[in-house]
């Protein structure tokens, strides 16, 4: 019973560990208590106050999610005086906001909007002061629309963009009546350090910041009969969309959101693990060509440790905060963008259709994207490569308005070329992902033989952990990959931009001697990402990997050099990989930008 | 390196580099600057390796930490009860005719500012006032006008 | 009144000594234990506001664990109508400087901080000498203290001991949650005492001249003496060092004008008494024996028949719409919503029941906000409507 402590709820008595708050040991004990400022992926602030509750002999009421329990207290969660406060609350929150509901992107899914719904806030006796206050809207971002008429203060995107992120791009400015949640100098989100990642988006409680939609340009787009409307899915989308159509959190729906965008119009439904798969022949073939410029030739211009480059709001990031070490990045587009420049050139041709007539639409778990997307360099068919970039929930929202019944639809396949994935394509959506299709075709391309992990999966680099490494001890290499023999191939997987800050600062500080780094910018990957279902927590990103995981371990193919259709792409029209064609399509390059 | 970026740098090698030395760094600026800019802001940002938005979120919650361009004699008139009591109000009167500047206005040679401050802390001998670091207590309209002009001597006007 | 007594003018705080070295060295070769008691059993309270007992403070901080631990001389002083902390600093800065180093001694702390408002800058200079001056003495006899001032930069919040840490860490002043208490976990993360300048130098007393002859000033539950800072419609503005429990009426019989016809009681966070309650109230700390006691941090602002009361809480609720350092709700809209609130009763859009309305939001502000500001708001607002309310409609 040491560390236990023994109180009651509600007049029932509990044992509970000690350390655990109110709001935890409620919780427990099936009591939900209102939260607004309180997020589980973060530290507690204790600002919103809605969680009060009494705590017998004391005379003011206690935050639930900032007290911790102690020996003998009696806690009543909705007691005369705590329901009177928590409306009072609700009512003064209500009176600082543009409540306008019916407009408002959130809605149906906000957690002040519920609040004052179970309250019951029917009136509002106190005075407006939405007349009173200069709110802004920005919408100037191509990925993010921050309407601080929306916000209630609560500061969870700051800490979210500090303790997730570390990019602190969002801070509390001002004090009083005045303060307010805003950027260096109150500058445009879109003209400071922000990388797109959107994770702010996914853990505000309201409408005040939200992703930009483009729902209305892809309706338009699908109904225009001289347009053919292409279509490509992300990894984590799959894992993801069901939550947001009331399912489950990890439930797989691969083949009922292919059935949906079917129905939904688009000409063809392809995958973004094609270019997946595409991106680990890439990228495989670069790092294996660094490490022969390093190891071999001494050549002093090329870097190592190679870092991925699948991730917009990570490549942001570099750019902003370590200008000076973009050399360390993987030339690679992303998988969207190698998919855009294919879709308007390769897929052009084969299909017989003229490259401006095509709209490039893409459904992401991620906000960056969109950003990525509107890049001027992001232009190598000749035309937007992409055009519209969806979250999984605007994804969602498609799939309501036009009325299906996601839960019926029978499961299809998608559509052919471009629609083939193996398994490690699909795991590109789970932090350690990367890696782990990379070094299942490099070990392979190298030795001639399958990466030494039981059934392909590399355990080392799965996992929630903050930073993974894992080492691969290469023997016995196929005569053209003798310089590696004997080497240990040093890889390290950082999800979350707070935790590429400390492997960045190793690398930055020479402290770090790995060969390859995989780099995502939202915890748990591209699963948690800004464009995921909100909510999105700790426990729900593992559902979704142990989803993405079974996935992966139910096809047949798992290793990317297998797809089939890679392979004819490179056959047919890219030549080989790193050649001419790819660095013209599928490479890019990085601009340097304001650390501030 | 320009003159603000030495300065930060002269004060980050006296304060450190902490985020701890955020404060004194932002007061000596400001000190020195009379306000706290966005360029400045941004060295400091730099120089203490703490992000930008921070040191804006930090700066604008202490009302002495000037964000916008102020003179060189910033005025603050305490607009507390016991000081409204004891004729602030025609004290504030007299100063903004004498500057010909509303509150949170500058002259137009930078000279002075002229703001509003809660509780100086001088109840006893309200009304009070600070010109920079200078307490002026149990004012009068005749009094502020005479420290005024002292002030305007002293910079060589008349 | 059983509890009260006649007012008595004392003078201990602002009594000049030159032995502040003898009395340093002299407390310091006491037991770290003993000290405790001996501030245990003078039964001194804060005298920043709160009231919390000294010694118990000390004797939780020293009790920590810690490779680190700080004291902290609190000289924020924003409480409107307050300045009796200046005057500390400006006459016997020693006193101060003195106390803090037993603390430390007692506390297992080696350093000290002055947090002082932005508005006392030009008392930095001089106490610095002192500072210098000082521990030159504590090098001497091999006592390792060391203090520095950290200057305020203008928030009210500040004062507040988490928004103090805060702020002295680099960050906006807005007050943490507590638990845990800065005895524990304060400025870094380490266990720090915090003491309001003046009950810094009522522990010098007591370590000078010994528990009992501070006891025996006062009343049960308020030992010792307070310093007044007296303003607002009085003849005889000042600071003043009286022996806590008097009566308001004896208080008003000395500094009021004739004419007083209410007292501000512990500045805008304080009280309202109307003339028909003087002489039921007593100054305090909160016991069971005194009828109405009120607590303070020492500020008396009177006013007589010409002051309009509606004024004064206007200019109180301004005050807070402003320093509220902004983040919990209750606080951040609640006083922008009073401030509306009697100005829209005042000009007849809403109706004078908007009061109770407004009356119910301040108990809400007191139940739930997060720290001692919003908690307080309600104390200057209730006793003013309650005992005022034409003044607010009319
Ligand atoms: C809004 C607010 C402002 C405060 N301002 C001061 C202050 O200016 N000076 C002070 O000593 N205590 C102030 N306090 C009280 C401190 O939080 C703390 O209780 C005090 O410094 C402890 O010292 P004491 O025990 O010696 O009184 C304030 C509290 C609040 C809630
Ligand atoms: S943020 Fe929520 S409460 Fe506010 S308008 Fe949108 S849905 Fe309604
Ligand atoms: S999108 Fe990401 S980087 Fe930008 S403000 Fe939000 S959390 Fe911060
Ligand atoms: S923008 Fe959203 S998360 Fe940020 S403070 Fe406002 S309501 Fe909270
Ligand atoms: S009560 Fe006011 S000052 Fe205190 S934490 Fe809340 S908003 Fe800040
Ligand atoms: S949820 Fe506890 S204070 Fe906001
Ligand atoms: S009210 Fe003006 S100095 Fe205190």
């Amino acid at each position: 019973m040491a560390n236990k402590v023994n109180i009651s709820i509600n007049g029932f008595p509990v044992d509970i560990e000690k350390g655990k708050t109110i709001l935890e040991a409620a919780e427990e004990q099936g009591i939900t208590i209102p939260t607004l400022c309180y997020h589980k992926d973060l530290c507690v602030a204790g600002n919103c106050r809605v969680c009060v509750v009494e705590v017998a002999g004391q005379g003011r009421l206690s935050a639930a999610c900032a007290t911790p329990c102690e020996d003998g207290m009696e806690i009543l969660t909705n007691s005369l005086k705590v329901r009177n406060s928590r409306k009072h609350i609700i009512e003064l929150l209500l009176a600082e906001h543009n409540a306008d509901c019916t407009k408002c992107y959130r809605n149906g899914n906000c957690e002040l909007q519920i609040l004052a719904s179970d309250y019951k806030i029917m009136t509002q006796d106190f005075i407006e002061l939405v007349p009173l206050k200069k709110y802004s809207i920005d919408m100037f971002s191509p990925s993010i629309i921050k309407d601080d008429s929306k916000c209630i203060r609560c500061q969870r995107c700051v800490r979210t963009c500090a303790e997730l992120q570390g990019v602190n791009a969002l801070t509390v400015a001002h004090k009083g009546d005045e303060m307010k949640i805003t950027t260096f100098f109150e500058k445009h989100m879109r003209d400071v350090v922000c990388t797109n990642c959107g994770q702010c988006v996914n853990h505000c409680p309201t409408g005040a910041l939200v992703e930009k939609n483009y729902i209305e340009e892809v309706w338009e787009a699908i109904a225009n009969p001289n347009k053919h409307v292409v279509v490509q899915t992300a990894p984590a989308v799959r894992v993801g969309l069901g939550e947001e159509l009331g399912l489950e959190a990890g439930s797989r729906v691969t083949g009922q959101m292919v059935a949906a965008l079917k129905r939904l119009g688009f000409d063809s439904v392809l995958d973004t693990d094609f270019t997946a798969d595409l991106t680990i022949i890439e990228e495989g073939t670069e790092l294996l060509t660094r490490l022969k410029k390093v190891l071999v030739d001494g050549d002093k211009n090329v870097k190592l440790p190679m870092a991925t480059s699948c991730s917009p709001g990570w490549i942001k990031y570099m750019e902003h905060l370590y200008p000076e070490h973009l050399d360390h990045l993987s030339t690679c587009k992303s998988p969207q963008q190698m998919f855009g420049a294919l879709a308007k050139t390769y897929y052009a041709k084969a299909r017989n259709i003229e490259p401006n007539k095509i709209v490039s639409v893409s459904i992401m778990p991620c906000t960056a994207k969109k950003f990525e997307a509107f890049r001027p360099e992001m232009h190598d068919s000749g035309y937007r490569d992409v055009d519209y970039v969806l979250t999984t929930r605007e994804l969602a929202i498609l799939i309501k308005q036009a009325g299906l019944d996601f839960d019926k639809l029978e499961p299809v396949k998608y559509d052919r070329l471009m629609g083939e994935s193996t398994g490690a394509g699909v795991i590109f959506g789970v932090t350690g992902g990367v890696m782990e299709a990379a070094l299942r075709t490099v070990y392979e391309i190298v030795t001639g033989r399958e990466v030494p992990f039981d059934n392909l999966n590399i355990k080392p680099v799965r996992g929630m952990e903050a930073i993974k490494e894992a080492t691969i001890k290469i023997e016995k290499p196929l005569k053209e990959w003798a310089f590696l023999d004997g080497i240990e191939v040093k890889c390290a997987v950082a999800h979350g931009l707070v935790n590429a800050k400390t492997v960045m600062d190793a690398v930055k500080a020479g402290k770090a001697d790995y060969h390859f780094i995989e780099f995502m910018g939202c915890p748990g990957g591209c699963l948690g990402g800004g464009g995921q279902p909100i909510p999105t927590n700790a426990k729900i990103r593992e559902k979704r990997a142990e989803a993405i995981y079974a996935e992966d371990g139910a096809l047949t193919l798992r290793k990317s050099h297998e797809n089939s259709e890679v392979a004819k792409l490179y056959k047919d029209f890219l030549g080989k990989p790193l050649g001419a064609k790819s660095h013209k399509l599928l490479h890019t390059k990085y601009t340097k930008r304001q650390r501030y | 390196m320009d003159s603000i970026q030495s300065l930060i740098k002269n004060l980050a090698d006296q304060h450190g580099r902490k985020r701890e030395s955020l404060l004194p760094i932002m007061q000596a600026v400001v000190e020195q600057e009379n306000y706290l800019s966005e360029y400045s802001m941004v060295e400091i940002a730099r120089e203490v390796d703490i992000p930008a938005a921070d040191v804006y979120g930090t700066a604008t919650f202490y009302s002495f930490i000037e964000t916008k361009p102020a003179g060189k004699y910033i005025i603050r008139i305490c607009k507390t009860i016991a000081c409204v009591m004891k004729g602030k109000n025609q004290v504030l009167f007299a100063i903004q005719d004498m500057l010909k500047i509303k509150l949170g206005e500058t002259t137009p040679d930078k000279r002075f500012s002229l703001l509003e401050s809660n509780c100086l802390g001088w109840c006893h001998k309200a009304p009070a006032m600070l010109i920079n670091n200078e307490v002026y207590t149990e004012l009068t309209p005749e009094k502020v006008r005479e420290i005024l002009s002292d002030y305007m001597r002293k910079n060589g006007q008349y | 009144m059983a509890n009260s007594h006649q007012l008595k003018r004392v003078d201990f705080i602002f009594r000049n000594e030159n032995d502040w070295e003898k009395v340093l060295s002299s407390t310091i070769k006491k037991k770290p234990n003993e000290l405790i008691n001996e501030l245990i059993s003078s039964e001194l309270k804060g005298r920043g506001g709160a009231g919390f007992p000294t010694g118990l403070k000390w004797k939780y901080t020293s009790e920590e664990e810690s490779d680190e631990k700080y004291i902290i001389c609190n000289a924020d002083e924003g409480e409107p109508g307050t300045f009796k902390d200046r005057e500390i600093l400006s006459k016997v800065p020693y006193k101060v400087l003195t106390a803090m180093a037993v603390c430390g001694y007692v506390t297992g702390a080696t350093k000290g901080f002055i947090y002082l408002r932005g508005e006392y800058k030009f008392l930095e200079a001089e106490l610095n000498k002192e500072i210098a001056e000082f521990e030159y003495y504590c090098n001497e006899i091999n006592f390792d203290f060391k203090i520095s001032i950290f200057m305020g930069s203008g928030a009210y919040i500040c004062g507040e001991e988490t928004a103090l840490m805060e702020s002295m860490e680099g960050r906006r002043g807005e007050p943490r949650n507590k638990p845990p208490f800065p005895t524990q976990v304060g400025y870094m993360g380490k266990p720090t005492v915090i003491n309001n300048v003046e009950t810094l130098v009522h522990t010098y007393t007591i370590f000078k001249y010994g528990a009992k002859k501070f006891y025996d000033l006062g009343v049960q539950y308020s030992r010792g003496t307070k310093l007044f800072s007296v303003s607002g419609d009085t003849p005889k503005p000042g600071i003043y060092e009286l022996e806590l429990g008097m009566s308001l009426q004896d208080f008003v019989y000395e500094f009021g004008d004739g004419d007083t016809k209410a007292v501000q009681v512990g500045g805008a966070s304080g009280f309202l008494v109307p003339r028909k309650k003087f002489k039921d109230a007593a100054i305090g700390f909160k016991g069971k024996l005194t009828g109405i006691s009120l607590p303070t941090g020492g500020s008396m602002m009177l006013f007589n028949s010409s002051r309009s009361m509606f004024n004064v809480l206007d200019n109180y609720l301004e005050f807070f719409r402003e320093e509220s350092c902004g983040q919990c709700t209750p606080c951040r809209v609640g006083c922008q919503q009073l401030l509306l609130g009697i100005k829209a009763v005042k000009r007849g859009d809403k109706p004078a029941l908007y009061l109770d309305k407004l009356m119910r939001l301040t108990e809400t502000m007191q139940l739930t906000a997060k720290c001692g500001l919003g908690q307080s708001v309600a104390n200057s607002f209730s006793s003013i409507v309650e005992n005022f309310r034409e003044e607010m409609i009319y």
